[in-house]
């Protein structure tokens, strides 16, 4: 019975994260298109609501082009690291608290891991590998340079990003999520009390997604594609997917670390129990993650690329010092605050 | 003599804040929002059609008046034509013009719409119309005779009023 519960529980957030992603590329060509005051698509179904699905068609249909001299078998195999690495990330992000269904209460999360933000973070740092051996599977200067950067850029991103998660976790005293999420009731949310936390995380969440300011693996201009120049078909329809993907877990992510996750302030006050409360505490998870994506949106639309050497600066003279204080801080305040 | 240097123009050093950049973003991200909600440029094209200005130069067509072209098969259009799109073949008419063009072909494959046989046209008989629609299954399709190109003078009312005021 647990195991149907387990599978019932995996194949909904599945699903669920593919439909979002679809839908996300959707969002992002409408807000774009709004910016530039444009429309854009809205011929396929109703405001073009169907669009993701032609799309997805698109690409099923079109040809499987791998280069002359390419590795065949890690040409195949990246996007498949890609798109799995994106999707597991999401089994441990509680994205609401139980639910009574026919007497039995069930844990609104996939997998209830004691060493949740660790978890996360292996995962977030294996993405690398997608990235850096489609680069280097496709025999091409373009995707080879593409890789490289997004390698050097990740790598150097993750240690302000573990770095402003440390913070967090102290507060906490525990890796698990869902105790995470928990003591952030009532407006107690890491973002007021780890401010420069959470700017440090966000932007190191931009760089690990690749989004825009620092999407230098794929920098148009300069380099085609970037470590996708050479897919094709399918296999750029996974990459697609899972850097969509990598924006909804890090939107997810961050909601959980620092936003109260599926916290409702007052939500206690208002009288409210049982299911109810857990439906509405899905759906404020939900907004969240949503506003979040929303945001993410409007910063590519809003901000220019970082040059190369700015992103490497900002990333290991700013960012890795700020990370390094504010957990100084936390410390000291947590000493003298208990002390 | 010696030249005068331009002067140098130093840019200014940012403040504090705007090295900040956070700020920079949100003030950003004010003008992106701020875009999200004016008016829209796209036309929804073929629910929604243009109707072009008068000096718009879409195809070249033949005036009629009264079911007869003021063409006189001068040919100075296919004279002047630098695509070499125009072919006039002329005739003697019973009628009143004396001459009339037996055939009058416009290869709009080649057709550049310049407006040159508009221009040197002495009858006011070619004139550039609004049509810029034009699309043709085969080459042949694109050539297009007496039949696709006479138009009644009521309908280029626009553009031959146009014509008078400002040439």
């Amino acid at each position: 019975m647990d195991l149907l519960i387990d599978l019932v529980k995996i194949v909904t957030v599945m699903g669920l994260l593919v439909g979002v992603v679809a839908y996300t590329v959707l969002l992002e060509r409408r807000v774009a298109a709004a910016i530039q005051n444009r429309i854009g698509p809205n011929r396929v179904g109703w405001q073009g609501l169907l669009q993701p699905l032609a799309d997805v068609l698109k690409l099923v249909m079109k040809e499987d082009i791998v280069p002359t001299n390419a590795n065949r078998f890690i040409h195949d195999l990246a996007p498949i690291i890609s798109i799995s690495i994106a999707m597991t990330t999401i089994s441990v992000i509680p994205f609401g608290d139980t639910i009574e269904l026919f007497g039995r209460t069930i844990r609104l999360q996939i997998a209830d891991v004691n060493i949740g933000i660790l978890y996360i973070l292996a995962m977030t740092s294996l993405g690398v590998y997608g990235v850096t051996l489609s680069g280097w599977s496709s025999n091409s200067k373009y995707s080879l340079i593409g890789g490289l950067r997004s390698s050097a850029q990740m790598l150097s991103y993750e240690i302000s990003m573990g770095l402003a998660v440390i913070g967090v976790i102290m507060i906490a005293g525990s890796l698990r999520l869902d105790r995470i999420v928990a003591l952030q009731g009532d407006w107690r949310w890491n973002v007021i009390l780890q401010p420069f936390g959470f700017i440090t995380f966000t932007v190191a969440a931009f760089a690990e997604t690749n989004r825009h300011p620092f999407d230098l693996p794929e920098a148009e201009p300069e380099l085609v594609g970037g470590y996708h120049t050479e897919y094709s078909g399918l296999k750029f329809g996974l990459f697609f997917l899972a850097e969509y993907a990598n924006m909804v877990v890090a939107s997810a992510l961050i909601t959980t670390l620092f936003l109260g996750g599926w916290q409702i302030p007052y939500a206690a006050e208002m009288g409210l129990s049982g299911n109810l409360l857990s439906v509405l505490q899905v759906a404020a998870f939900c907004a969240k993650v949503v506003f979040l994506i929303l945001f993410f949106i409007m910063v590519r639309w809003t901000l220019p690329r970082f040059r190369y050497d700015q992103l490497m600066n900002l990333g290991w003279k700013f960012m890795l010092p700020m990370a390094v204080v504010n957990v100084i801080v936390t410390g000291l305040v947590i000493l003298f605050l208990e002390g | 003599m010696k030249k005068q240097q331009p002067p140098i123009i130093h840019r200014k050093d940012l403040t504090f804040w705007q090295r900040l950049y956070i700020f920079e973003i949100v003030k950003g991200l004010r003008v992106t929002i701020g875009q999200m909600f004016r008016p829209k440029f796209t036309r929804q094209y073929p629910e929604e059609r243009w109707n072009p200005p008068a000096a718009f130069r879409g195809r070249p067509v033949l005036v009629e008046d009264q079911g007869v072209e003021r063409c006189v098969a001068c040919g100075l259009c296919s004279r002047v034509c630098p695509a070499l799109a125009i072919e006039v073949q002329a005739s003697e008419s019973p009628y009143w013009k004396e001459r009339y063009p037996v055939k009058f072909e416009i290869n709009m494959l080649r057709c550049i719409f310049c407006g040159f046989c508009e221009e040197v046209c002495p009858e006011e008989a070619i004139i550039m119309s609004k049509e810029f629609e034009l699309t043709f299954l085969s080459q042949e399709e694109g050539i297009f005779g007496m039949d696709k190109l006479l138009k009644p003078a009521g309908e280029l009312k626009d553009r031959l009023e146009y014509l008078r005021n400002n040439r």
